[in-house]
């Protein structure tokens, strides 16, 4: 039997003029690999603001177990604003997210992100600058940052989709990977159904004023689609 | 190159220049990361103001520089989240302390001289006491640098991933900009308000040209600070010319040297 990691109970989120979610019920089991899939403006960054703690439901809770404290969350994001001039190397950006004090590392936080760099690949190019990195090498330098601390929560947010398809697929053999072999519980927004149905293993279905979740393996890309209204595939 | 050492006032010029280095190497690196190098040439002006205004109050110019660049710091990191706003939010702030410090210095009836020697910095001027002052204010800025090294680099490298994590990014700002206006207040008084954004912006802005991890930054944006600073002191004694003008020139070659390595290393 599974147990919730965080359970999202009627949850309404409105801004002035714009009413996001209104009765919005979903579960995230622990270990569970959840895609939340949906238009662009649904709704679907706002959530997770709100499962952050970023942005304050109107009505609703969202329950944390056993607290919103003991949840590390590992976060990746489709977008940085690093630029080409981007100094640092991808070793010293992957250890930024290290929660420690003293200035220097110890020994333990060492091997934590030599671990994180070994399993999203990119040990050999630790001395790299991140910024003279491709996007996919980026793409995996952020999740090698977002898992340094062994999350218990890694949220994907559209991480893909500034990717080739190959480099989509390599980033997301890693994440299932993680999801397999660390239990790390797998939080993937996006809106490439493809994608979605290939490695999640449940499925919350957002359009405006709508929502569904359920078990992908029921869906077909055909009905995710119509779910969703999703249409560029 | 010793006799200038028995000087007690070169002495003095020495040991307030290198702890002006070492904090303006280390809080440049994050300046730059953080791109406030704007801000940081803003703080200045509002130091010429806050200098003329402790000497129209009777106090030290120092401390006058103090309460003004914090008090403002604080103002500009509250009114200004917003990268869009803050330019312009900047500027009207930096226009007011300009003309507040025109006014102040003209209040007290000091000579020229004096307001030059604010502007542009004096060597002959700094006393044992002030060499203590300027010690002192390092040792707080640099010990709060320790304490806060985590977090402030984390913001300032990758500040989409520090908000996410849970830090409280509004306040490391709020804590990271009064650091600045103390270094600035500090080390005013060697290079004078004019330049001091040389020392807080370009050491940095070279050094991350020639290494890529935060803590080899700083080493060599302090080396970079150092250097002109010493060499520019010396320049300064020999020729009797302005140690302003020495060390601005070093800190630009270093800079424009930082950039042909770029353009050669990447081809770019």
């Amino acid at each position: 039997m599974t147990e919730p990691l965080i359970a999202v109970q009627h949850l309404e989120i409105a801004f002035p003029n714009n009413q996001v979610f209104k009765d919005l019920n979903f579960d995230i089991q622990r270990g569970d690999f959840l895609t939340v899939i949906g238009e662009n403006g649904v709704g679907k960054t706002t959530l997770i603001r709100a499962l952050l703690g970023m942005v304050k439901p109107a009505a609703g809770q969202i329950k944390y177990y056993p607290n919103k404290k003991a949840i590390r969350v590992g976060y990746v994001p489709q977008f940085r604003n690093l630029d080409q001039e981007y100094p640092l190397t991808i070793e010293d950006f992957v250890s930024l997210n290290l929660r420690g004090w003293r200035p220097w590392l110890s020994k333990a936080e060492r091997r934590q992100v030599e671990t994180a760099m070994a399993v999203t690949n990119v040990k050999k190019i630790r001395q790299r600058p991140l910024g003279m990195a491709s996007g996919g090498e980026k793409q995996r330098a952020y999740l090698a940052q977002a898992i340094v601390e062994q999350p218990q929560l890694l949220i994907l947010d559209e991480s893909t989709a500034s990717l080739d398809n190959e480099m989509k697929y390599e980033l997301l053999d890693l994440v299932q990977n993680l999801n397999q072999t660390s239990d790390i519980t797998v939080f993937f927004v996006t809106h490439d159904l493809p994608l979605a149905k290939q490695y999640a293993k449940h499925y919350l279905a957002l359009k405006p004023g709508q929502q569904q979740f359920g078990n992908i393996a029921d869906m077909s890309v055909e009905a995710l689609k119509e779910v969703t209204n999703v249409s560029d595939v | 190159m010793l006799a200038m050492f028995s000087l007690a006032f070169m002495r003095n010029a020495y040991l307030a220049g290198t702890f002006i280095a070492i904090i303006c190497g280390t809080i440049g690196v994050f300046v730059i990361a953080r791109n406030l190098s704007f801000l940081t040439h803003t703080l200045s002006e509002i130091g010429f103001a806050g200098a003329a205004f402790g000497i129209f109050m009777g106090w030290t110019a120092l401390s006058g520089m103090l309460i003004f660049t914090v008090v403002s710091s604080v103002i500009v990191g509250q009114m200004s989240v917003k990268q869009s706003r803050r330019e312009a939010s900047i500027s009207a702030i930096s226009a007011l302390f300009i003309g507040l410090g025109i006014l102040f210095l003209s209040l007290s009836n000091q000579t020229s001289s004096y307001a030059t020697s604010i502007l542009f910095g004096s060597v002959i001027g700094i006393a044992n006491t002030d060499v203590l002052r300027v010690a002192l204010l390092s040792g707080i800025v640099l010990l709060a640098m320790l304490g806060l090294y985590r977090p402030l680099k984390f913001d300032s490298f990758d500040a989409i991933g520090a908000r996410v994590s849970g830090l409280w990014t509004t306040a490391i700002s709020v804590v990271f900009l009064v650091l600045v206006a103390m270094s600035v207040s500090v080390a005013a008084q060697i290079v004078g308000s004019l330049l001091i954004f040389i020392l807080l912006t370009l050491p940095a802005a070279a050094a991350r040209y020639f290494v890529h991890t935060v803590s080899k930054m700083i080493f060599l944006s302090i080396g970079f600070a150092l250097v002109g600073v010493w060499v520019g002191l010396y320049l300064s004694y020999l020729t009797n010319l302005p140690v302003s003008f020495f060390i601005a020139s070093i800190e630009c070659v270093f800079y424009f040297a930082a950039l042909g390595y770029q353009r050669i290393h990447v081809g770019s």
